[in-house]
């Protein structure tokens, strides 16, 4: 191959071409699984210097590791599957990632173009099955378009409101002769995205900020995908505005800092929910009003007006009426937003509303009820792993119970550190994305935090991580449940469990499981032995952890907005509501 | 015509696939299509599509904007009636012997309509009109007996000299890849 200015021109083949395209597009890492129609990608793949592949136990993984790695490093995510299953396995890890935004770009085998269309061995139309839950995505049959293919994909997948994109190769165009050609100018005259806020906008905003008197910060996944947090910062210093970060949030905003109110929505605290609930002032950064944060869309924030701004045009507006509308990058929106104030000057008045709200987080802390009979409280678990695992851990969770014990229990003090399945809530989750957060950051310590459920759904990637140097540690929430789906037939269906027992106190053994995979498995079951347990699984840096924390099933996640309802229903514990009416204010007098 | 019918033109990328990811964001979005039509344009390499939706105004808004977050869209515009000129294309099977043909043929020539096709008990009716105009004509030939109608899909353009698609070919922004090779 010669090569001339960046561009080599000798005759390759299209699986050449694309194993160039792909280190031409930065590439260092691809999780996959090689199969019929991508074989002959596999072949140059071998030959890489710059691209490690690696194998994995099955597709779903390939793709939850792609997000996770994104989601930790903040670039790209690769993955790479074959035709038909190959690529039907990866549709559950795209449609996360289109929910999350999350930057990946799976590749895919196709069969021969000629066999297109003839229901062909293994053959799937997985871009007309994906097409509705990728960002955009591509078949192609002439070798000649896979440079400027795979150029565009990450182009779309990592520009405006990041997403997935597929990539379906026909094996016909991967064996065919081209020349590999990267280019220098993309013709996609259809995909502008605005990340520039207008002027007009931010001054009205500003308007709205330093005239409210119950105002709050609504900052969502964006601001992270945006890398915002420090702009975020400013503003918050700027302002004392009162912060709450969403699930994909956490750790946008220091869990430490005074004026955050923690997470808000169905199991965030009560100052968060009141605090939007209450405002007469929403600024929403890179969020979308999802049912889980608003509960009750007609009730939600009713004296609320609402600034929203958001790199898709299309989520302004979609859920909540905006008054002032800000399509733009969140970094580029509270740099002028802080600007703007400065200005101006940031003068707004919200001493009272700040007071009321530090008295609501003040009455109203997260806590959880110690069992009586010494048996091991989850949430617990959670604070012992927060405290030693510290803050410059990376901490990736599953769906369900545990998932909103670690969003609430683990303190996240950097963005990037918490990494979870928001939007889709994709049990399994955990393990496949904690595995592709460690191959993009080796250095820092991963945590995959799993319930028992979702754990049996994807923990053969152990295997890949014992093999491959990939040493996260897990640890296993185990009560024996489906404890989501659990907690809402205590609350819902008069405790009547039907199929949510998984017994899997008894079957399997976790630790002869962690075992028979090549990590080490460790297991604890009262609250003295915990900080143990974590400490030596935090000493064990050279193979995966997995630890089997044997908890009691009955724990629920509390507060809690039941599904459809109000905010103004949240529930403290059960069957108990928050009193705002003996925690000092006077802001409803001077609204 | 109801209020809430929308006429909406939409250039999109000549590229395999277009149609059906459009169709499936109608069908998602939960969105009703009333009438959709798609051709050339005088770039070839760009389609245009135009789509009557019935909807209110905010969802409206919802679905321009779900339709310009695809790649392959490269704009969108609002076709209002009395700016805008719409047609359709009807051809219709009417039954007509030797005693009926003389009166069909008034019909069809009140209405500036044209025979395309005479068989012994039948003629083939081409028009070309807005809906209205389309739904008029049938009326007065339904009496005859309809053996067979097709119609077009709307299509609509601004009035005035003005063009939607003069500035749609631009190439984008030239993406650095993260290293060379």
């Amino acid at each position: 191959m010669t090569e001339q200015g960046g561009r080599a021109t000798a005759a390759v083949t299209g699986a050449q071409s694309l194993v160039t395209s792909l280190e031409a597009a930065g590439v260092t890492d691809i999780f996959g699984i090689p199969g019929g129609t991508i074989l002959p990608a596999y072949d140059p793949l071998m030959d890489s210097t710059r691209i490690r592949h690696i194998l994995v136990r099955h597709e779903q993984g390939a793709g939850h590791a792609a997000q996770g790695y994104a989601a930790a490093t903040g670039r790209v995510g690769v993955c790479m599957a074959t035709s038909g299953p190959g690529a039907t396995n990866l549709v559950t890890p795209l449609a996360d990632a289109h929910m999350d935004s999350v930057p990946i770009v799976a590749v895919t085998g196709q069969v021969v173009a000629s066999a297109i269309g003839t229901d062909a061995f293994q053959e799937a139309d997985i871009r007309g099955i994906t097409m509705p839950i990728t960002k955009h995505n591509f078949l192609v049959t002439d070798p000649d378009e896979i440079p400027r293919t795979i150029a565009e994909a990450f182009h779309i997948a990592s520009t405006g409101r990041p997403g997935p994109v597929l990539v379906d190769i026909a094996k016909s165009a991967q064996q065919e002769m081209t020349t590999f050609s990267w280019p220098t100018e993309l013709h996609l005259p259809g995909y502008r995205p605005v990340t520039t806020p207008h002027a007009k906008q931010i001054k009205e905003a500003v308007r709205l900020i330093r005239q409210a008197k119950r105002p709050v910060l609504y900052v969502g996944g964006g601001v992270i995908r945006a890398n915002a947090s420090r702009e975020l910062a400013q503003l918050a210093a700027l302002t004392g505005i009162p912060v709450v970060t969403t699930l994909m949030a956490r750790g946008a905003f220091p869990d430490s800092h005074p004026q955050h109110l923690g997470m808000p929505g169905m199991h965030g605290t009560v100052a968060a929910v009141a605090g939007l609930q209450k405002s007469d002032l929403i600024i929403s950064l890179g969020a979308r009003f999802d049912d889980r944060v608003t509960g009750n869309l007609d009730s939600f924030a009713p004296g609320a007006l609402v600034i929203h701004a958001d790199i898709d045009p299309a989520e302004i507006g979609k859920n909540r009426h905006a008054d002032v509308p800000i399509v733009g990058d969140c970094k580029e929106v509270l740099v002028q937003l802080v600007a703007q104030l400065q200005a101006e000057g940031a003068d707004g008045d919200y001493e009272a509303w700040v007071a009321f709200l530090s008295g609501v987080k003040q009455k109203y802390a997260l806590g959880y009820e110690t069992p009586s009979d010494g048996a091991l409280a989850p949430q617990y678990v959670l604070e012992r792993l927060s405290d030693i695992a510290g803050p410059d851990s990376i901490y990736a969770a599953g769906v369900g119970q545990h998932q909103m014990w670690a969003a609430q229990f683990v303190d996240y003090e950097k963005p990037r550190t918490w990494i979870n399945s928001g939007g889709l809530g994709t049990m399994g989750y955990a393990v496949p994305a904690a595995m592709g957060a460690k191959v993009g950051m080796p250095d820092t310590t991963v945590w995959a935090i799993d319930g028992d459920g979702c754990f049996q759904m994807t923990n053969q990637e152990l295997a890949t991580c014992a093999i491959n140097d990939i040493p996260i540690k897990v640890a296993i929430i185990n009560n024996e449940s489906l404890g989501m789906v659990r907690q809402w037939q205590t609350l819902f269906y008069n405790e009547r469990y039907s199929n949510t027992d998984l017994h899997s106190k008894r079957i399997p053994d976790f630790v002869k499981l962690a075992d028979a995979y090549g990590c080490v498995g460790l297991s604890c079951e009262s609250p003295d032995e915990v900080d143990a347990t974590i400490e030596k699984a935090m000493a064990i840096d050279d193979q995966p952890v997995v630890v089997d924390f044997r908890v009691h099933r009955d724990a629920m996640v509390w507060p809690m907005v039941a599904a459809g309802t109000s905010n103004d229903e949240i529930k403290y514990a059960r069957d108990l509501a928050p009193q705002f009416d003996d925690v000092q204010d006077d802001w409803e007098v001077r609204a | 015509m109801s209020h809430n019918k929308h006429t909406l033109s939409v250039l999109v990328e000549n590229k395999p696939g277009v149609l059906a990811r459009i169709a499936a964001l109608f069908s998602r979005r939960g969105f009703n299509i009333d009438s959709l039509a798609v051709g050339p344009t005088e770039h070839p390499e760009v389609s245009r599509m135009t789509i009557v939706v019935n909807v209110d105004e905010s969802p409206l808004e919802q679905v321009t904007k779900q339709l310009n977050k695809l790649v392959e869209v490269i704009k969108i515009v609002e076709l209002e009636g009395p700016g805008s000129v719409n047609r359709e294309l009807l051809l219709v099977k009417v039954r007509a012997d030797a005693t009926t043909r003389g009166a069909v043929l008034d019909a069809v020539q009140l209405f500036r309509a044209k025979v395309v096709d005479v068989a012994p008990d039948a003629v083939t009716v081409q028009a070309v009109g807005n809906s209205d105009k389309l739904a008029d004509l049938l009326r007065v030939l339904e009496p005859f007996g309809i053996r067979e109608l097709v119609q077009s899909g709307m299509v609509a353009i601004g009035r005035g000299s003005r063009s939607i698609s003069e500035r749609a070919q631009r190439p984008a922004a030239v993406p650095a890849p993260p290293r060379a090779i």
